[in-house]
């Protein structure tokens, strides 16, 4: 099979397209990390005092803890004294109230990458908060969604505006010591994205974001909260891409999610950032803390998440399954090439009565890459007929790579049922031969059977992501002949 | 430094340099890796589940000498009914030559005490009885820098030898020290065969430490069946390493069946260094009260076209618990291996905790690897369709129970091992009804 190699050389080999620098006057704050940073960080986004100590808690509490080193990842040390913890685009005092107002670099950068606002905007009919490295620049649909009471804004907006409802959810999911990269993020913050939907709401549309890392040596520290009041609904995609940059880049975000009674959150992700080159310079470090409670009974969250980019991913968007028959589902196709690394999967935690829980993971490695998944199912002596089910799958393309699977499954009560099941395989040469008999080429061949193997995965996600996810698949793997 | 660890360290000061200069470079190793490591805690994360602090605390001396007063009728209580065995006797560590029955060993075997074999065979011991693997724990080290004798087998190239091994591992009661630390070293040449039963009994009801370690070495085409079968009492503490190599075509099978111990730590590393090697892992354990066993095992697949397979099962009552860690590495190069790994666990109380860790760690591709585990109670469908036919819910899980065993038990080759163990299950699990022919076990 040497010239469907040659082909998977070239496939391979092409160049992260998305990789482009926008030059933007960026305010930043000079590298390094201590308590007048936080504080210069709190003043300049005009905090209120309890943010701060919060915040000034956070970093005391990191100040102790250790780089975690158990996941499956290989990376020089990061000096965390080096980066600069606070850049945001120029805007006027007033911030743009409107589209036309924003910086037309930035809305430039967004039609590279195939995704102009405008266009989003009233074709889609999506309603999109973009981040522009670190602060939002433009929330379109505002009115839309105030008129049913939905709150979609910008994190620093919510602090302002709705300081009552931060306060009594912010790190109530993800507690400000829980690890080390959230306890960062916590310390350090700049913005991200806020939502709650009333109860009983229904939201109408597709709530969305975009990131994007920009300015050199700046990690970006995104916070989402996401709280779905009783018998709401929610469903939340993000998307981003990154530019190609030779040092690496640190991203460490934190993502609450809280449904209550009865209510749903629906979290998507297609997370495309700079992976690095071939030999594996350059690339994100995506170190992201996700969780979710289900604080009352019948709550439901799903995360799906479809992970191309990154140097490395160290992320493990969870379910904490308090209400009871409440349910936590978890989809994913992570895939890795070059010399990218990814440590990925979920934590269920089954705490209430009847409480269910699917994890599919799909797992896909080429080239040099290193690709595992790890994942805890946990239940508790109170969860009473609890139920797990566990999927994971490994597509193996090339020699040099690796597939790996680390389940942890954690049982104190007899009436739970927990299945799991692993499988490892590549694309076999009868698979290949039999689509290509039929006219296709080897990439396109590839391409339909990686799409076939993680179908279950995308047909989870929202349309316009799915249309997307399962471009970047393509792009990443046609010719991946094994 | 804890007051237990001070204790070995100081025990070990008055056994060193009584072995051969080689030997007593690899133990003064081990004890200063043991100084440095000290015991393993639970925020190690090979031993996350097993909290072996109660060890700590029990603080029990190591034996200097095997008990006395252990005479060959307690040891034929332990035998299994129906099987011509060879007989070799571990008493606190130690070979005990009066309790042997090796008079009809066949041309090209040798079995003796680890002790006599650094003198007999002093080349061969320090070929096999290498350094420490890089990273090896405070237990392991602990059992090197102590290790002095065991049970030493040898099988030459092309030898088979028919009568299985019956190796009673027991402890004597109080007296000589509570920490048993035997080494055991089972050579197998090409083409041999050898049945190996493992047998841990305690002769009195006190409390002790057996911290054991089993090297196999399995030369080309050689076969092993390994049965372990583990009736401590349960105030003991079990812990063992069994490292088994295999060169091509090499065929181990191995049957861990846990029925004792209050803390049973069992690591097995299966290295597959050729191919058409097979290793192939059953395992089984019944715990009740406050057991806790622990199955820690890691197969390496270092070699082309290998095959491994892991079959653990668990039944857990009272406010047991069971660990299980399988991790399979696929190096690279390793194509075209075949491996599989299956857990299953059934909770038959509210009380009782299983946590399990099925790993794959894939560095090849085009490889057949796949693993399962599932923990959960009596299957409600079957339940109800024995009810259906007239049986009374009691008996109805005490079966459905016994069924889920019996397909460990089923993979024995050895009839008598076999019946023994269906005679103990059976009167464990079957509560006395559904066959008149269970007899009351230990």
């Amino acid at each position: 099979m040497s010239t469907s190699n040659d082909n998977l050389d070239v496939l391979i080999a092409k160049e992260y397209s998305a990789g482009f620098v926008t030059d933007l006057e960026v305010d930043s704050l000079p590298p390094g990390l201590d308590e007048n940073v936080i504080r210069a960080i709190s003043a300049r986004k005009g905090e209120p005092d309890w943010l701060l100590e919060w915040r000034l808690g956070a970093y005391r509490h990191w100040c102790d803890m250790r780089v975690p080193e158990w996941a499956h990842v290989h990376y020089p040390p990061i000096d965390y004294q080096a980066i600069s913890y606070y850049s945001a685009p120029k805007s006027k005092d007033d911030g743009p109230k409107s589209l036309d107002e924003v910086d037309p670099k930035l809305l430039e950068t967004y039609d590279k990458l195939g995704i102009p606002l405008k266009e989003q905007e009233w074709l889609a009919g999506v309603a999109v908060d973009a981040v522009f490295d670190s602060v939002s620049v433009a929330t379109t649909f505002k009115d839309k969604l105030s008129s049913i009471g939905v709150i979609f804004c910008s994190f620093s907006e919510a602090v302002r505006e709705h300081p009552d409802l931060v306060r009594q959810y912010l790190g109530s999911v993800v507690p400000t010591g829980d690890n080390f990269y959230a306890a960062l993020n916590a310390a350090v913050f700049s913005d991200g994205s806020f939502v709650y939907i009333p109860k009983g709401v229904r939201c109408p549309m597709e709530l969305s974001t975009y990131f994007r890392i920009n300015a050199s040596n700046t990690g970006q520290f995104e916070r989402t909260l996401i709280v779905a009041d009783e018998g709401s609904h929610v469903s939340y995609l993000e998307g981003c891409t990154a530019p190609m940059r030779d040092e690496n880049q640190l991203h460490a975000a934190v993502v609450e999610l809280v449904a209550l009674q009865d209510a749903e959150i629906k979290y998507s992700t297609v997370q495309n950032w700079y992976p690095g080159d071939a030999e594996g310079r350059g690339g994100i470090y995506n170190f992201v803390t996700k969780r979710g409670a289900c604080r009352g009974d019948n709550a439901k969250i799903a995360w799906t998440q479809v992970e191309t980019g990154s140097a490395i991913t160290w992320k493990y968007p969870s379910v904490i399954l308090e209400g009871d028959n409440s349910i936590g589902e978890f989809y994913s196709v992570a895939l890795t090439n070059n010399r990218q690394q990814a440590d990925t999967g979920t934590k269920m935690i089954h705490v209430g009565r009847n409480t269910r829980s699917t994890i599919i993971s799909k797992g896909i490695s080429a080239g040099h890459a290193q690709n595992a998944y790890r994942g805890l199912v946990k239940i508790l002596k109170s969860a009473e007929g609890a139920r797990n089910y566990t999927q994971c799958d490994s597509l193996l393309m090339g020699d040099k790579c690796g597939a790996h699977t680390f389940p942890y499954i954690e049982v104190k009560n007899p009436t739970a049922n927990i299945e799991h099941e692993a499988t490892t395989s590549k694309i076999s040469d009868d698979q290949l031969f039999y689509i290509m008999q039929r006219g296709l080429s080897a990439e396109d061949a590839v391409s339909m059977i990686v799409n076939g193997f993680c179908k279950q995965v995308i047909k989870e996600l929202p349309m316009e992501f799915a249309v997307e996810a399962q471009k970047l698949l393509g792009i990443s793997l046609e010719g991946a002949v094994g | 430094m804890n007051g237990t660890q001070r204790l070995y360290l100081d025990a070990y000061e008055s056994t060193a340099g009584r072995q051969p200069a080689w030997l007593d470079a690899l133990r003064s190793d081990a004890v200063e890796r043991f100084r440095k490591a000290g015991f393993p805690t639970l925020r190690d994360e090979d031993w996350k589940y097993t909290n072996t602090s109660p060890i700590e605390k029990a603080g029990f001396a190591p034996a200097g000498a095997p008990g006395a007063g252990v005479r060959s009728r307690d040891l034929d209580e332990q035998a299994f009914r129906g099987l011509d065995a060879l007989r070799a006797t571990l008493v606190d560590g130690f070979f005990v030559s009066e309790l042997a029955a090796l008079d009809e060993l066949p041309e090209g075997v040798r079995v003796c005490s680890l002790a006599t074999a650094l003198v007999e065979h002093a080349e061969l011991l320090r070929a096999h009885l290498g350094p420490l693997p890089e990273g090896s724990h405070g237990y392991r080290a602990l059992n090197a820098a102590f290790a002095s004798d065991g049970v030493f087998v040898q099988v030459d190239d092309g030898v088979q030898l028919e009568r299985p091994l019956h190796l009673m591992i027991a402890a004597s009661g109080p007296g000589s020290g509570q920490t048993h630390q035997p080494r055991n070293l089972v050579l197998l040449g090409a083409g041999a065969r050898a049945t190996l039963i493992e047998h841990f009994v305690s002769l009195a009801d006190e409390a002790y430490l057996l911290n054991l370690h089993t090297d196999v070495h399995m030369a080309e085409g050689s076969r092993l069946e390994h049965y372990r079968l583990q009736q401590h009492n349960l105030k003991a503490f079990h812990i063992d390493g069994l490292d088994v190599r295999l060169a091509a075509d090499a065929v181990y099978t191995g049957h861990a069946v846990d029925l004792g111990g209050r803390l049973v730590r069992h690591e097995l590393k299966a290295s597959l260094d050729a191919p058409g090697a097979e290793a192939h892992l059953n395992g089984l354990y019944l715990t009740s009260g406050r057991q806790h066993v622990d199955h820690f095992t890691h197969v390496d697949h270092n070699a082309p076209g290998a095959v491994s397979r892991e079959f653990y099962k668990g039944i857990l009552d009272g406010r047991s618990r069971a660990v299980f860690h399988g991790r399979i590495v696929v190096h690279p190069d390793a194509q075209k291996t075949d491996s599989a790994q299956e857990n299953k666990n059934l909770l038959l109380s509210r009380d009782a905790e299983v946590d399990t860790k099925p790993q794959l760690e894939i560095y090849a591709d085009d490889v057949k690897c796949s693993h399962g585990a599932t923990v959960g109670q009596i299957d409600m469908d079957s339940l109800f369709y024995l009810r259906s036919r007239g049986i009374d819910e009691k008996m109805a899980r005490d079966l459905l129970t016994w069924a889920f065993a019996n397909d460990v038990l089923a993979r024995i080759g050895l009839r008598p091992i076999r019946d023994a163990l269906e005679r103990i299950l059976g009167a464990a699990l079957l509560h006395g009804h559904a066959s008149t022919e269970v007899e009351p076990g230990q």
